[in-house]
């Protein structure tokens, strides 16, 4: 994609209109249109006479609490590229939960026990949770890569672990927790997150470290060589082993790498610098997976698991978040509203099959207003057809 | 009354980007055996999935017996009495023939299958036909030209008069290539009329009546085979003269590039060893042919000696280094190259650009890396040179995505990498599979190139005509041992064929001594 320039080309309309970008953008705004068709249908189910307002909250909304859905956006936007990141490489990382749960334990067990000047203090609670989560997701990568052991139940049952070990550990620790009102003790301020100074807001540098984090992902994946690697496995695994590309290697080191950016959501969800002065984000060991890693797998999806996609995936879905909070306004249940946002990510995994849909739209459509635009580019020698044939023949094998 | 059984007339088929039937006519009459000729891509398997039902096409209609029908999927093709047999055989490998023939069409009464009656009635077919067939072997226990006989027997027992056959002798030995021929003769004077899928000239020219041309989606013409000859066929099917023979002077093979000792694989299939203690040796400037009907261990083989498998002993020695336990990496930097069998499955990441793929085996290379980040720029000077000395084609350059290229210029694209790239042994597995004469041609000359320029190759082919062509020294494989060593030049096709199905072998004390 980052070639086109070079190709330049007269029609630079068509060329960017078959550009992968475009298609995977367009196919992402269909699906999330979609979303909001049924979404406005179960409104009107649960109460047609504020479905129109209660919509148009959920749109809007968000645009009057930017700082909260950048706040929001950040740790989902981390689980996202620990999804996506691993997904590249044909790795379905179930496991960001676990990897973002024990982030904020290595986070929160450095901000409490660790005395450190104020400026170095917050950075070495983040480095720790970047750490803690690259061990949960070096387990499984290690399991999968000598073993032969799905990633999929590994990180399951990480998931799990990361859980009760980290409740067990907070409860069984008395500076960090609480136990009369179950949960950790408050932080010091050290240990917080510059805030980005908006009033009555938590928005704090995290989302600029984030944002650092996914372009670096992307750098990764496209300028070196082992995201040409790792892409090249996540294509076509026989062909990287026929390259004599090192598997092994490679799956620890994605799992790792994805292990990290869950860690690093799990702390800067828990190093947010608290509205109220003495105060901190705190954790409660209820034996409760953190959904945050889960809403990662969605927001990678809604990404195409490209992790520049994965910043406004995660921005997207922050916003209808706050914008659903505001429609409760309206006198809908938060049930309703958990389902109404469920329904717009649940078609954002349309998109790929959008993909496709659009792709043919938008073809036809071309070709009607340029008949010769579409064959000079296009130049596909004969045999590309036998390919498709053969294709769409073994699929009816099934 | 009609002459035709089947007619297509005009059909045209269109998929993005490209006409894969432009108004093609195709008359099949009665009785008939009429041969569909074209190079990959040509739109042959296009043109029939439409006649099967599996497509629909854009314009143009089919007739039956001058009546127009209209196909919707394979159960109308089978109503109106078109049979297939396709490429790789659609058989449930642990029924028996007798369950796999009537799967689909079981006879039953109240629910319960009637095999009796069914056994009757494929004991019957067979003696008919001389389709000759145990109905309660199982599958996978049986010969592939006997699993052959089972589709055929599948068609007959669902009353087609209309068979199809799909490149049918791609997996047979040349005995029972003749026995199928002889076959469909035979179905032809029964007054079956068959449809025979090939881009291979001496059987057309050996059983067909008439042949239809395609290139290129377009219809060149049919023609009488009484009244044609192989060249004429061929020069209609690529659109130029084809050499057919493959020049190459003599040559004396040098020092020993590769050395395998008592190789031995396990099976993953079965108990039985894939590879059987096979030893052989290349030298430097010879093409060693290693031949072999399909699933004799030739793939596991080429498998374990290029580094993807791993054998249970025996020791393989390449320019003098052991290699037997090394990395497929640590091989290719000892000097081996290796065009495998599936392109797709391991030659490509289809979805890379061409220049990505070209880069496969050396991106790790200081030349196009540094501290890890890719030189975009050396990739792409690097593969606009192999694109333009091994002649690559491809819509859009370096960038296009290897997907969207022809058969012919992804294997280019392959061969131009693993020639390119410094090496000592070139292993070539169907290095042709699936391509149209010119590119064999093409590929041949490179492979005899690079013999003379010195280096060992190791070319591994189903097809006779290619492994008697081009090699200096042909071992013949059978159930993973080397049961003969062959000279090209002195040997027959027939007696290849002898040493492939097992019924001869001159290198007994050999496979069995170390």
């Amino acid at each position: 994609m980052q070639d086109k320039a070079i190709n330049s080309n007269p029609s630079f309309i068509s060329k960017f209109i078959h550009s992968k970008g475009f298609m995977a953008f367009t196919a992402a705004l269909m699906s999330i249109f979609l979303g909001f068709v049924f979404a406005f249908i179960i409104m009107t189910i649960a109460d047609s006479a504020n479905a129109v307002n209660g919509l148009k909250m959920l749109l809007v909304g968000g645009f009057k609490r930017l700082a909260d859905v950048i706040y929001y956006a950040t740790p989902i936007l981390m689980t996202g590229l620990a999804v996506g990141f691993a997904f590249k490489m044909g790795l379905f990382n179930i496991g960001a939960s676990g990897q973002y749960t024990m982030g904020m334990f290595f986070a929160l067990y450095v901000g409490f026990m660790w005395d450190l000047p104020d400026g170095v203090h917050w950075i070495a609670c983040v480095i720790a949770g970047m750490i803690g989560g690259m061990l949960w997701g070096l387990i499984p990568g290690f399991f999968k890569a000598f073993l032969n052991v799905h990633e999929v139940i590994t990180s399951i049952m990480f998931n799990y672990i990361g859980m009760y070990l980290v409740d067990m550990l907070i409860q069984g620790n008395a500076t960090m927790y609480v136990s009369s009102k179950t949960r950790t003790a408050y932080l010091p301020a050290s240990a917080q997150l510059p805030s980005l100074g908006i009033d009555n807001s938590n928005a704090n540098i995290s989302i600029i470290l984030a944002i650092i984090a996914a372009i670096i992902l992307y750098i990764i994946l496209n300028k070196t060589t082992f995201g040409y690697e790792l892409r090249a496995t996540g294509f076509n695994k026989h062909a990287a082993t026929y390259a004599g590309m090192n598997s092994r290697r490679n799956i620890v080191l994605t799992m790792a790498i994805a292990g990290a950016m869950a860690g690093l959501g799990g702390a800067f969800a828990i190093l947010a610098p608290s509205t109220i002065a003495g105060s901190s984000m705190t954790y409660e060991p209820i034996n409760v997976i953190a959904a945050n890693g889960f809403n990662g797998i969605a927001v990678a999806l809604l990404g195409s698991n490209n992790p520049l996609g994965i910043i406004f995936a995660a921005l997207f879905i922050s916003h209808i978040q706050r914008g659903g909070t505001l429609a409760s306004l309206y006198g809908y249940k938060p049930e309703i509203i958990d389902i109404v946002i469920a329904v717009i990510i649940y078609f954002s995994a349309f998109a790929m099959f959008m993909n496709s849909a659009v792709v043919a739209f938008l073809k036809k459509l071309f070709r009607r207003n340029k008949p010769e635009a579409d064959t000079t580019e296009n130049v596909s020698p004969p045999d590309s057809a036998q390919d498709k044939t053969e294709n769409s023949m073994l699929k009816e094998e099934g | 009354m009609n002459d035709y059984i089947i007619e297509m007339l005009n059909i045209t088929k269109e998929f993005p980007g490209i006409i894969a039937n432009d108004n093609i006519t195709l008359r099949l009459k009665r009785g008939e055996i009429h041969a569909l000729l074209g190079e990959n891509g040509a739109g042959k398997s296009t043109l029939m999935s439409i006649l099967f039902g599996l497509y629909q096409p854009d314009k143009g209609e089919i007739r039956k017996n001058g009546k127009v029908v209209k196909i919707n999927n394979p159960n109308d093709a089978n109503a109106l009495g078109i049979g297939m047999v396709h490429q790789h055989f659609k058989l449930v490998e642990i029924f028996t023939v007798l369950e796999n023939i009537i799967l689909g069409v079981e006879p039953q009464t109240l629910g319960f299958l009637q095999k009796q009656k069914a056994r009757e009635r494929v004991i019957q077919l067979s003696k008919q036909y001389g389709l000759d067939v145990n109905p309660d072997a199982v599958i996978e226990k049986i010969s592939v030209g006997m699993q052959q006989r089972v589709e055929i027997l599948k068609m007959l027992y669902r009353d087609n008069e209309i068979l199809i056959f799909d490149e049918p002798t791609a997996v047979l030995t040349p005995q029972e290539i003749d026995e199928l021929m002889e076959i469909m003769r035979r179905f032809a004077r029964e007054g079956k009329s068959i449809l025979f899928i090939t881009h291979k000239l001496n059987e057309i020219m050996a059983v067909a009546d008439r042949c239809t041309v395609l290139r290129k989606g377009k219809c060149v013409g049919t023609v009488n085979i009484k009244d044609t000859t192989k060249e004429e066929l061929s020069r209609m099917m690529v659109g130029r003269d084809v050499n057919f023979k493959v020049h190459k002077n003599e040559k004396k093979p040098g020092q020993v590039v590769l050395s395998v000792k008592n190789l031995t694989v396990p099976s993953k299939t079965s108990k039985k060893n894939a590879v059987n203690n096979v030893s052989l040796e290349v030298r430097a400037g010879e093409i060693v042919g290693l031949a072999g009907i399909d699933g004799n261990g030739q793939t596991e083989f080429v498998a374990a000696l290029t580094g993807l498998e791993r054998h249970t002993s025996g020791t393989i020695t390449l320019c003098g280094k052991d290699i037997s336990k090394a990395t497929v990496r640590e091989r290719s930097k000892a000097g081996m190259s290796h065009i495998p069998e599936d392109r797709h499955k391991y030659g490509l990441v289809l979805d890379y650009t061409l220049e990505d793929n070209i880069v496969l085996q050396r991106y790790w290379q200081p030349e196009f890396q540094k501290m890890g980040f890719i030189k975009r720029k050396a990739i792409r000077k690097y593969a606009e040179r192999i694109i333009q000395q091994y002649d690559v084609r491809s819509g859009q350059g370096p960038i296009t995505i290897a997907r969207s290229m022809s058969g012919g210029n992804q294997q280019k694209a392959i061969i131009g990498r693993e020639i390119d790239k410094e090496h000592e042994l070139l292993v070539a597995v169907q290095p042709t599979r699936g391509l149209d004469v010119g590119a064999i041609e093409y590929i041949h000359k490179q492979l005899v190139e690079r013999r003379n320029a010195g280096k060992g190759v190791l070319l591994v082919s189903l097809e006779l005509d290619e492994v008697m062509n081009v090699s200096d020294r042909i071992l013949v494989m059978y159930e993973g041992e080397i049961v003969g060593e062959l000279d090209p030049k002195t040997t027959t096709v027939e007696e290849l064929g002898l040493y492939m199905s097992g019924a001869k072998r001159n290198l007994k004390e050999d496979s069995h001594a170390g």
